[in-house]
């Protein structure tokens, strides 16, 4: 496949949605429509709240090729996040089955565009002009990042809902990560961690995205004959293969030179398993190699640690947790 | 012998992650409209997380207005929690807050409906937790 080609990725018009009817918030068809719309207004943020010139000292400290390295990943994300907001989340709308999963896709095509948005702030936080320039440049002629980004536009173009919903979900929930992987690692040693906050606002928000587009495809897949449902479950896998292994080779040609490229596969792992899920699909990566780095795991989530765990923990030095911030008001006791 | 009671919303991670435990198992009603579910025996809970909203509302409705009933409640032996790290401080929140009210430990925390290996990890896990419980409550 030629990746570069503009023409490629503009051959074909995304359709619009045919016909609107005005939305019905007080009738409701699926729960889960209001549930994660909620979710996501309560999940609302701006960069500007991140106080990121806090990193500046810290920032200051990276090699220029760690430097160089964050602004690399982070106008790679800028692109896929671009992608999402404009087109990805867009092409979604007119197949989406009730009015309120057309709304749902709006408010995830303007928070990826929040995203894409944000990374803008951390450069000009961090960065000069021309710093900014030349990432910006390596975005548009790396050959492995406009291979991904074409890979996931064609399918938005083409004409297969049910397709569209598996490229869409396997860009939230797994080609983020290979990107996602280097604020969790500074985090983990200490460095650029308000990034590092704003990076975990991200990636609840793309939890919330793969959950939600995951669980309409397979809606959608609910009413489908078996060949169709053989179809596009060889469909996925053939894509995941096929983004996979591009994915390996970004992150060779971003990672090679400070040696995590390792360490970030089994991140890449593990989140391929998790969009697996979202789909509905079996993990497909076995545990010796989604062992994701512990310091990377509880950068991503304090309370990942095993040893939180009653089972997998030794049982003796268990503690029962305190959880004191969260009360509902409808629990009696 | 294990008995577990779980709430999974129309997504069905967690009922999935359950079936495929394949013990006896009884679902928390979805809508309020449903049969209130009343616990016969001791039990482990198995609840998703609703992530998001620094917490509030993690733990969904149906699960809180199962466990405001004193008897199911006093039935309570530990809880599993399914969620997302994506999630931070946020992940399998519900079964720690759940764990906390009712003074249970929290015994296992699965990813959205959980590998292979956290279905045989959870397996033998309960199977000697349901062990020790039988040996020191009776």
């Amino acid at each position: 496949m030629t990746v570069t080609d503009p023409a490629h990725a503009t051959g074909k018009a995304i359709p619009l949605i045919q016909a609107v009817q005005a939305i019905n918030w007080n009738r409701i068809q699926d729960d889960k429509d209001v549930e994660v719309w909620n979710r996501l207004v309560n999940n609302f943020w701006l960069p500007e709240k991140i106080p990121l010139s806090n990193d500046v000292q810290s920032w200051n400290t990276l090699t220029p090729a760690e430097q160089q390295l964050t602004m690399r990943v982070f106008t790679g994300l800028t692109l896929l996040d671009t992608i999402q907001g404009t087109v990805g989340a867009i092409s979604l709308i007119p197949d989406a089955i009730t009015s309120h999963e057309e709304a749902v896709y709006t408010n995830i095509a303007f928070m990826e565009s929040v995203h894409a948005k944000s990374y803008s702030s951390i450069f000009s936080t961090l960065a000069s002009t021309p710093e900014i320039d030349d990432a910006f440049r390596w975005s548009t002629e790396n050959v492995n990042l406009q291979k991904k980004a074409q890979i996931v536009l064609d399918y938005y173009t083409g004409d297969d809902p049910l397709k569209r919903k598996v490229a869409s979900t396997l860009l939230e929930s797994f080609l983020f990560y290979s990107g996602f992987y280097l604020p969790m690692y500074w985090s983990s040693r200490a460095k650029l961690t308000n990034t590092a906050d704003m990076i975990r606002l991200i990636i609840r928000d793309e939890a919330v995205h793969g959950y939600y587009i995951g669980y309409k495809f397979q809606k959608g897949l609910e009413g489908a004959s078996d060949e169709r449902r053989q179809e596009i479950k060889d469909y996925t896998f053939n894509l995941l293969f096929e983004l996979y292994d591009n994915e390996v080779q970004y992150t060779q040609d971003l990672y090679d030179g400070v040696g995590l490229t390792e360490d970030v596969k089994k991140f890449l792992h593990y989140n391929a398993n998790k969009a697996l899920m979202n789909l509905g699909y079996e993990p497909m990566f076995p545990k010796d190699v989604t062992d994701v780095n512990p310091a990377i795991l509880s950068a991503l989530s304090p309370n990942a640690d095993e040893n939180h765990d009653f089972f997998s923990g030794s049982g003796s030095s268990y503690v029962i947790g305190k959880a004191e911030t969260t009360e509902d008001e409808d629990w009696d006791f | 012998m294990t008995h577990l009671i779980y709430f999974s919303s129309v997504s069905g991670n967690t009922a999935r992650f359950v079936e495929k435990l394949g013990v006896p198992a009884e679902r928390i009603p979805l809508f309020p409209s449903d049969e209130p579910l009343h616990a016969r025996d001791p039990f482990v809970l198995v609840l998703p997380t609703y992530g998001g909203g620094e917490g509030r509302g993690a733990v969904p409705k149906q699960v809180i207005r199962f466990l405001n009933d004193e008897g199911n409640r006093s039935l309570i032996r530990g809880v599993i929690a399914t969620g997302n790290t994506n999630f931070g401080e946020g992940y399998c929140l519900a079964g720690d807050i759940v764990a906390d009210k009712c003074r249970v430990p929290l015994l296992y925390r699965v990813e959205v409906f959980g590998t292979p290996d956290d279905v045989s990890a959870v397996q033998d896990g309960l199977d000697q937790f349901w062990t020790q419980q039988s040996t020191t409550s009776r």
